[in-house]
């Protein structure tokens, strides 16, 4: 039997902890990336990393509390018991990240210092200055740089994943990848491959995420039979800075700090925005929930400027969907409070947010779903047996998939400060399965396979270059990505009805029958980066398709996925009895929706289309609950709805005991 | 002004392969607001026509978070080494008369057109040891306490990016020379300092002191000049002649 190996597809916080893991057990690993690892976009990621931690246990928190938020948050879509696991482990991850050498922020006593994020009432979140992405990743980067100079990883940086190997059982036995210099096609063959490759913004055009974040590996493993879950749950940030390039993120703390969101009553009204008098100015987020004002949830403040821009065209700019963010009239002093993010919009937009208001809008952030992972559950603990093959396992054997790239976690929406959690347990916690699988592999190792079956791989993806290099149209790959992120930024984002959808998946098959006649300009072989990007296309239409289609079919409201046409009517009546009797309407509907919506979206890839099928979701842990932030009756829906769950619980026991 | 002009014109030095020769081409490209660097160059990938109408390729280059924080886009714009996606037109338009001026990084091999090949950086990283080398990946508890100064000392250094603009700038940092470079040599002083990682710092001290070392750099502060991150390059470089001259000190009377 040869020598085993594992691929490590995406370098990121997911990939680089599950190297390094790998590595350290002994595994020889062959990490691809597109980018050097030091570059990939979890160095994007500000605010910080949750655990419980000492601080908050001596306020009564504990990992359950982790729990319950991350779930509460995340509208009860996600599996419990890999949550459970998460939260359990997150005291010990961080502990570890910091023994690497993490820059944490620090107490004066010389103690981890923690900020609270919202989603919860702890202050869980450990944090790096204003970039707590970058310098967790910078920790990874250098442990893995550790192994690699030892020779138990290589490095393949620059090289792009073009899909799984499978052997004729369906096994997974290595990956086909492509040297984006020399655009040399060849084989890795491997006893196991982690998919840790991240998320899709750019399916949606401009967003939050990095040039790399296509979803093209996602798609690839979709296509060769690895099921996508979850796809229509995509994140949207309420406020970010518009660019003809991305979309930049712009923190919360703007709104926390002061800062108010206003657009001019008059429809792109040309003026300076400091001349427009104060009359003249709709600050909707105030005068429509005149509560909270600007701090609403992120949510509702994310659909009230789509609203505001989309339905009522109300946009800043003509042609370009933008709301004013204000800083201006806060006081010098509250204003340095907010150094670090305005110096970011000073940067990119070259306007002084001291003096002139900022220019926002939401972006698409954060992909919740994502390749379908498996898990064993632990009945003790609650949590998931350790070392379980099944663990992370996709619907293809043999391989694996971890991070942003995964659907667990979070759900259908998630909290600030988990995604690093839930990238860097996935990574360590899927190790000690790959190194189960590999002690039991019957086969022996990939090395052993027949060459035939890594030649014929690289032969199909040199034949599917060349086709497309050589395709004979009219169509520009990058107006048909625009037009593709128009359409999906427009209707499958905020605010989500039907029609719309359908519009949208009317134009994703318009413009995959255009892509058939898409023109290279560069139809050379070398660093053809104009190829790479065509070929990424197609894998993005897929994509939108799977997310598109899951919208169109998932009737309801459920963390950020918004259809108001199918919202539950929330409760108006001043009479306390009036009150209580549409409260316990509401819960009805609530259980009705429940019944019929609390499962996950699965697809499944076809020849020529996509099946949809949805399976039950693991609630073991935490009965799923209304969420009731801003309901007028709250306190009466959670009351009735908890009644509703006792009787149910006697009428179970009831039936038990006859 | 010159931004109220419809459109402007960027010169590229562009090369089709690493052993090609090199050539210029000119791109006329539509003015409009909030344009950076990056998004000039995916609008020549959209329509890579070039000023005489020529049809030309999409040019290759660099790039991913958009952000300034990931360091990939690294090039030289009117002279002066920086990111792409942070070098704003208006910006660069009001450096010049002319055309705008763009260049891949000098001190690399180039890949194709901006594209070079910055693997030299991590190979001195490698070099330098910039790692804490811990027991192991198991729970051993959390890590030693660090104070807040300390943390203040560390998190600078740490946001190196490995972009490449220290090296360009730096005239010792060439083919004939083995100058390791301002960014490793500042990463071996933060983990030096790191209460676990100085551990190793002998071995550290032994390159930096070694051929290709500290005694390489010509004090030219050219570096400090140009890091996107304000790293405090020259105190790290500072730190690194002391810290070597008494390792030295220390070998020589045998402790």
């Amino acid at each position: 039997m040869g020598k085993q190996n594992v691929v490590v597809v995406g370098g990121g916080l997911a990939g680089l902890a599950a190297s390094m893991r790998l590595a350290e057990a002994g595994i020889h690993v062959d990490l691809i990336s597109m980018v050097p690892v030091k570059r990939s976009h979890s160095v994007c990621a500000q605010g910080g990393i949750n655990s419980v931690n000492d601080y908050t246990r001596q306020q009564g928190d504990n990992e359950w509390l982790h729990v319950d938020d991350t779930v509460y948050g995340g509208d009860f879509l996600q599996h419990q018991p890999p949550v459970k696991e998460m939260c359990d482990w997150a005291p010990r991850v961080i502990d570890l990240l910091d023994r690497l050498g993490v820059t944490f922020n620090r107490t004066p006593e010389g103690l981890r210092d923690h900020r609270r994020f919202g989603g919860t009432m702890y202050e869980r979140t450990a944090f790096a200055g204003a970039t707590t992405g970058q310098q967790l990743i910078y920790a990874l980067d250098e442990q893995v740089r550790r192994w690699e100079a030892e020779g138990k990883v290589d490095k393949y940086e620059y090289w792009e994943f073009l899909g799984p190997i499978l052997d004729d059982k369906g096994q997974c036995r290595g990956v086909v990848a492509q040297d984006m210099f020399s655009m040399e096609i060849r084989s890795f063959p491997a006893d196991a491959v982690v998919l840790a490759t991240g998320g899709c913004g750019l399916v949606f055009g401009r967003s939050t995420m990095s040039m790399i974040c296509t979803g093209g590996a996602a798609a690839r493993a979709f296509k060769s039979g690895a099921n996508y879950a979850n796809g229509e749950f995509i994140q949207v940030h309420p406020t970010a800075i518009p660019g003809t390039d991305k979309l930049r993120l712009m923190s919360e703390s703007a709104r926390g700090e002061g800062g108010r969101v206003w657009v001019p009553k008059k429809p792109q009204d040309g003026r300076d925005p400091m001349t427009i008098p104060a009359s003249e100015r709709y600050y909707f987020l105030e005068e429509r929930y005149p509560k909270y004002g600007n701090l609403v949830p992120r949510d509702i403040a994310t659909r009230e400027i789509f609203d505001v821009c989309v339905n009522h065209n109300l946009s800043v700019e003509q042609g370009r969907l933008c709301v004013y963010l204000d800083v201006t009239e806060l006081a010098p002093e509250t204003q340095k409070k907010l150094d670090g993010i305005l110096e970011i919009y000073e940067k990119f937009q070259g306007d002084n947010p001291r003096k002139i208001p900022m220019k926002i809008f939401p972006a698409v952030h954060y992909s919740m779903g994502g390749l379908w992972a498996d898990f064993e559950r632990n009945d003790q603990t609650g949590g998931l047996v350790s070392g379980s093959l099944r663990n992370q396992l996709s619907t293809v054997p043999g391989m694996y998939v971890i991070g942003e790239a995964d659907y667990q976690y979070h759900g259908g929406n998630r909290l600030g400060a988990n995604s690093l959690l839930s990238c860097i347990f996935s990574g360590l916690f899927v190790a000690p399965s790959i190194q189960n699988q590999l002690s039991c592999l019957k086969d022996g190792s990939a090395s052993d396979a027949p060459s035939s079956l890594y030649e014929g791989a690289v032969s199909e993806h040199k034949q599917h270059m060349a086709d497309l290099v050589g395709n004979r149209g009219d169509e520009n790959p990058y107006q048909l990505h625009q037009e593709l992120g128009d359409s999906m930024t427009r209707n499958v984002t905020v605010v989500r009805r039907n029609k719309d959808i359908e519009t949208t998946i009317i134009k994703i098959a318009e413009l995959t029958e255009r892509y058939k006649n898409v023109s290279l300009s560069d139809k050379g072989n070398w660093t053809n980066q104009n190829f790479s990007f065509t070929r990424a296309l197609g894998d993005m239409l897929l994509m939108a398709k799977v997310i598109a289609q899951g919208a169109l079919q998932r009737d309801e409201c459920r963390g950020a996925h918004y259809k108001p046409d199918f919202q539950i009517t929330a409760p108006d009546a001043d009479d306390p009895g009036e009150l209580r009797k549409q409260a316990t309407a509401w819960c009805q509907s609530f259980k009705k929706k429940n019944d019929q919506w609390l499962k996950s979206t699965v697809a499944k890839y076809k020849p020529g289309g996509v099946d949809f099928s949805y399976e039950a979701v693991d609630t073991s842990l935490i009965p799923p609950r209304p969420r009731t932030y801003g309901l007028k009756g709250a306190e009466i829906i959670e009351e009735v709805w908890r009644e509703m769950l006792a009787a149910a619980d006697k009428d179970k026991k009831a039936k038990v005991g006859t | 002004m010159i931004t109220m002009s419809k459109s402007f014109t960027v010169n590229i030095q562009r090369q089709d392969d690493p052993h090609g020769p090199k050539y210029s081409e000119s791109f006329e490209i539509p003015y409009e607001p909030g344009l950076n660097m990056t998004t000039v160059l995916q609008r020549i990938a959209a329509n890579p026509v070039t000023s005489d109408n020529k049809d030309s390729t999409p040019v290759a280059y660099d790039a991913c978070c958009l952000e300034e924080i990931c360091g990939a886009c690294t090039m030289v714009i009117n002279g002066h080494v920086r990111q792409a996606c942070s070098a704003l037109i208006d910006n660069v338009l009001k450096e010049t008369t002319g055309p705008i001026d763009v260049k891949p990084m000098s001190k690399f091999p180039v890949v194709r057109d901006l594209v070079v090949n910055r693997k030299a950086m991590f190979e001195s990283l490698k070099r330098v040891k910039a790692w804490v080398r811990v027991d192991g990946y198991h729970d051993l508890g959390s890590g030693p306490r660090v104070s807040p100064h300390e943390q203040e000392d560390a998190y600078p250094l740490s946001k190196c990016m490995t972009c490449g603009c220290c090296v360009e700038a730096c005239p010792q940092f060439n083919d004939k020379s083995p100058f390791i470079g301002p960014a490793a040599v500042s990463q071996a002083i933060l983990f030096n300092a790191n209460p676990t990682g100085k551990i190793d710092s002998e071995a550290r001290l032994e390159v930096l002191a070694s051929r290709g070392g500290i005694a390489d750099c010509g004090n030219s502060q050219n570096c400090v000049k140009v890091c996107p991150k304000e790293i405090p390059l020259t105190d790290s470089l500072a730190k690194a002649g002391r810290d070597t001259t008494l390792y030295k000190l220390r070998q020589f009377f045998g402790r």
